[in-house]
């Protein structure tokens, strides 16, 4: 049995009291009028403000893209004065200012959304893998299902500040979705067109079904394996190999919805056909990673000694073979729209091009040429160090991915990872250690009665 | 001097992998094992060597996908640049997502084919080669394990491989010299 160190706890506490005081601030620091706005335009010359100038000059000027970008950006602060730029040099100014204040007001929300997504996906890539391993009767991993079992348990409170989240950005609360906005709707044709689907009640119910559908799952999967410990025949690993099936049909068509619903809709205008996988392979990639360091981690603490470098190996062939496999979804998705340049598709990249050149490309390197050049050798597969460090990597490059899925609807040009989107990320660690190590202490952490333990204690690559 | 090699056939991978270490604890000089299919760790179990034809992949990546861009570069760029959706080739480095699944396409062309012929010559194979295992039941459901005798006692070597597990032992004459 695994015990929750006093130490781990406290460093637990103590990120959630930090990210929380750090969100509290960031929201009161918010600007609330546009005066605000100004002065902390010309206040300080931080990245983030000097960035937006810049931009609304050279958008002043009438350059093509950018004015694309800002009619973007218009549309997501729930704005309809797509004209502002024919009107007079003033009141283009106070629209521009009235533009950056919704875009700062969004900007701890977007950040508090973006975090305690990051988390819920990583608990749910872990739930998707474990069903998978159980339906494929896979020999190596039943030595790793309680630190599955354990990521697991994130979902029931991740999931419920998520559902929080979007009953919130559904119900116009704040401003993320701006499909929730009647007013925007009310001059928007496409998203009258749209509204059947994307409307704050319809949102809920689906993502109560979703969620609902997921941690039953999770339930009953977690208390079957339990019982199985104590079992005399194969009875409760039947079930749950019968219950991992039917979830993963549920899980496939729901994973998929759900981010259309949770990250497409942020882009209401424009859509893409393989979303629903791109953001299953981040998912994937992230889960399998938090496996990886949660097993290295706890193996050396003494625990886990059944566990031996050919399941770290393979653990870490499959973070990267789904790195691999996220960026032929990522390019997949770029390079239709790119090369198609149909201009209602397009803006989404542009967008993402113009103002955030450095995250979006960054991005693609961390969680793409990182994971292919430090995890293609077979012998650093084994090498437990490495493989922890390479995780990092892996999982800010995929934090960077969601953020850049979010971020240029929600916040467009007044963005910057700063006070809000570190204290969310330390909030949301804090109770994801939290929760995970302590859901390692209620059961063994090896698995009795399952008829694969012996190939899997033995495996040897 | 010719000298003569034991081959000891056996019926079951299992038993050929055992055989295999007890016969090295024995410090006997296996020359060869023919197996009808790739056993796996056989390669460890012998002391083979590790291979290297993982590193001659990657270096044969980096060919194929270095001939991917400067053929692309001569052809869509340098040779007949044309205006595909708005997008005029006169860069490289613009219109590179274009060619970046030829790019993939020629890295694994080049990795998979140069490999497999690396791996032909380093097992001295080519056409119409005459076929050097000694045995033809090694094709169809044998193991063959062909063991130097050295200057070992024959009596006491036949012994110990039908302990082994050998369902066949023959001596026969080495046509090299070592």
């Amino acid at each position: 049995m695994y015990t929750l160190p006093s130490k781990l706890k406290i460093f637990a506490i103590i990120f959630m009291v930090v990210g929380a005081l750090g969100l509290v601030y960031s929201f009161m620091a918010a600007p609330s009028t546009t005066a605000e706005v100004k002065e902390m335009m010309a206040g300080h010359d931080d990245h983030g403000t000097h960035h937006e100038e810049d931009t609304h000059n050279v958008a002043a000027h009438g350059e093509d893209h950018d004015e694309m970008a800002t009619a973007a950006a218009h549309r997501a602060e729930g704005e309809h004065g797509h004209s502002a730029e024919d009107d007079s040099a003033h009141s283009s100014e106070e629209k521009h200012l009235e533009h950056s204040l919704h875009q700062m007001q969004n900007r701890p929300w977007s950040a508090l959304y973006i975090a305690c997504f990051f988390f819920f996906m990583i608990s749910l890539g872990v739930l998707a893998f474990y069903a998978v391993n159980i339906v494929a009767q896979a020999g190596w991993s039943p030595v790793l299902f309680r630190v599955m079992e354990a990521i697991t348990a994130y979902l029931v409170p991740g999931g419920i500040i998520m559902f929080v989240l979007l009953a919130l950005s559904g119900f116009h609360v704040n401003h993320l979705f701006v499909w929730a906005d009647p007013e925007v709707v009310a001059h928007d044709k496409l998203l009258q067109g749209k509204a059947g689907w994307l409307n704050g009640t319809g949102l809920l119910i689906r993502a109560a079904i979703f969620m609902g559908g997921w941690i039953t799952y999770r339930y009953f999967a977690v208390r079957n394996s339990r019982r199985d410990d104590d079992a005399s025949d194969n009875r409760w690993y039947k079930k749950n190999f019968k219950i991992s099936a039917a979830f993963l049909v549920f899980f496939l068509y729901s994973e998929s919805m759900m981010s259309w619903d949770w990250l497409m809709s942020f882009d209401p205008h424009w859509f893409s056909t393989l979303y629903g996988w791109y953001i299953l392979a981040g998912m994937m990639v992230c889960g399998i990673t938090t496996i990886a360091i949660i097993t290295i981690l706890l193996k050396s603490q003494g625990y886990l000694e059944f566990v031996n470098d050919s399941h770290i190996h393979d653990l870490a062939k499959f973070m990267f073979g789904f790195s691999i496999f996220w960026t032929y979804l990522w390019f997949s998705q770029f390079m239709l729209i790119w090369y198609a340049n149909i201009p209602e598709e397009v803006t989404y990249f542009i967008t993402r091009i113009e103002d955030f050149k450095l995250p979006f490309f960054g991005m693609l390197i961390l969680n793409f040429i990182f994971p292919l050049l430090l995890l293609m050798n077979s012998d650093y597969k084994r090498v437990n160090w490495f493989v922890v460090m390479t995780g990092i990597v892996i999982l800010g490059g995929h934090y960077v991915d969601v953020y850049m899925l979010i971020t240029p609807a929600t916040v467009g040009t007044s963005w910057f990872i700063g006070l809000p989107e570190i204290s969310a990320i330390l909030f949301f660690f804090g109770l994801f250690v939290f929760v995970v190590f302590t859901a390692l202490t209620k059961a063994p952490l090896l698995v009795k009665n399952n008829p694969f333990l012996k190939e899997s204690k033995n495996f040897h690559y | 001097m010719a000298s003569k090699v034991i081959h000891a056939l056996y019926n079951d991978d299992d038993l050929l992998m055992q055989a295999v270490k007890e016969t090295r604890a024995k410090h006997y000089h296996i020359e060869e094992v023919y197996t009808p299919f790739p056993v796996h760790g056989l390669d460890k179990v012998m002391g083979l060597e590790p291979t290297r034809i993982a590193i001659t992949a990657f270096m044969y990546g980096l060919v194929g996908i270095t001939v991917a861009t400067l053929m692309m570069n001569f052809i869509m760029i340098e040779d007949w640049p044309q205006d595909i959706g708005g997008k005029p080739s006169f860069s490289y480095i613009e219109n590179m997502p274009a060619f970046v699944p030829i790019m993939f396409e020629l890295t694994v062309f080049f990795a998979a084919h140069l490999m497999v012929i690396t791996f032909y010559m380093r097992s001295k194979l080519w056409p119409f080669k005459k076929a050097e295992n000694p045995d033809v039941r090694t094709t169809d459901d044998h193991f063959l394990m062909a063991v130097d005798t050295g200057n070992n006692n024959l009596e006491e070597m036949s012994k110990f491989f039908y302990g082994t597990g050998a369902v066949e032992i023959s001596i026969v004459e080495s046509e090299d010299d070592h």
